[in-house]
């Protein structure tokens, strides 16, 4: 069986009827980990304009610096990629109390 | 992402279709890869196509270098499948448990009161013969499959289908003396001593279980044990030593 990180919920199928709904929607996607990192490389949050979300990047802990910069893609459009770890001036705020480090890519839906 | 690439991956994994997102990460540009076709901005550029095909070959993700930028491979491969036999008390609580835990579940039972669709929400129900029905759904090797019903008549021939298929895992409800009875007759059957062995039974890790949550529990976590000891074996025995 293949190692992957499945979609016990179905992150895509919220964005997709979140979208429907006519909400704005962004995805926020684990693009590469170092270290102990809670999620595997591919796992998602969902976020609307409002900052709901479902699903995760990490085990909640950069989640909140997550949620804002989605909104701020829902706003502006652009992508932006976000660092996260131990070694980044973010650690006393949201970092990684794990000692992994992360990179979470944010893109609007549509 | 477009909405297009949105509905279009959710299509492949309604279909149980493998397929890779790849996205340039300076732009967002994509393309999605297939075992037979591309699509997209990027699906131009063969060496970013390759590297998405060799993620769809291993199911992994990864963040890598091409000729174009840095590409994110978003493999979106079928999640493994569970078939449970038996639509009984076990599976109600299993079949919800196993879907949480990302396993897309299949129930079989030929009868009707059993395999009525409002006890199992959310999952397909197949009201059958558990062996036709197995035959169908041709049990590989991302599939699980466990019988429940205690009733020779249903679980032997769903046995039968199952060791004779690549199934990854293969269980099956009852105590050492049923398995006992089981094994003799299946052995009649034609089963050889090799595929017997590969039941597990009686079913599930030896947890103390008793209650049907408790029972599923531990089924559903050999079901776990199981596929991580073929996935993951060297770093499995990197923690155990």
């Amino acid at each position: 069986m293949a190692a992957t990180a499945t979609a016990a919920e179905d992150i895509l199928g919220t964005a997709a009827s979140w979208k429907a709904e006519g909400r704005g929607v962004a995805l926020a996607t684990v693009t590469l980990t170092w270290g102990s990192s809670p999620r595997p490389v591919g796992s998602q949050l969902v976020v609307d304009q409002n900052g709901n979300m479902m699903g995760s990047v990490s085990g909640g802990c950069i989640e909140g610096a997550v949620v804002r910069e989605a909104v701020e893609a829902i706003r502006d459009g652009k992508p932006r990629m976000l660092d996260f770890g131990v070694t980044d001036e973010q650690a006393w705020d949201v970092g990684l109390a794990c000692g992994g480090k992360v990179q979470v890519f944010v893109e609007r839906v549509g | 992402m477009k909405l297009e690439t949105l509905q279009a991956v959710q299509a492949a994994r309604e279909n149980r279709r493998a397929v890779v997102l790849a996205k340039r990460i300076a732009d967002g540009a994509e393309a999605l890869v297939y075992g037979d076709a591309a699509d997209g901005e990027l699906a131009a550029h063969a060496d970013v196509v390759a590297a998405a095909r060799a993620a769809l070959a291993s199911g992994r993700s990864d963040t890598i270098d091409t000729s174009i930028g840095k590409v994110f491979l978003h493999a979106y491969v079928p999640p493994p499948r569970l078939i449970v036999v038996g639509a009984v008390h076990i599976a109600q609580a299993l079949v919800p448990m196993a879907a949480m835990a990302g396993l897309d579940v299949i129930v079989i039972d030929p009868r009707r009161a059993f395999a009525a669709d409002y006890r199992f929400p959310n999952v397909t129900v197949i009201q059958d013969w558990p062996d036709e029905a197995m035959e169908r759904l041709k049990p590989d090797n991302t599939t699980a499959v466990v019988t429940l019903t205690h009733d020779p008549k249903l679980d032997d021939p769903a046995l039968e289908v199952a060791l004779r298929s690549d199934a990854a895992y293969v269980g099956s409800l009852g105590s050492r003396r049923t398995h006992e009875k089981r094994k003799a007759r299946l052995l009649e059957a034609g089963i050889t001593e090799a595929q017997f062995a590969r039941i597990h039974g009686p079913v599930g890790l030896n947890i103390g279980a008793k209650s049907p949550a408790e029972i599923a529990i531990s089924i559903l976590a050999e079901i776990i044990q199981t596929r991580a000891a073929l996935t993951e074996p060297a770093e499995r025995k990197v923690r155990a030593a």
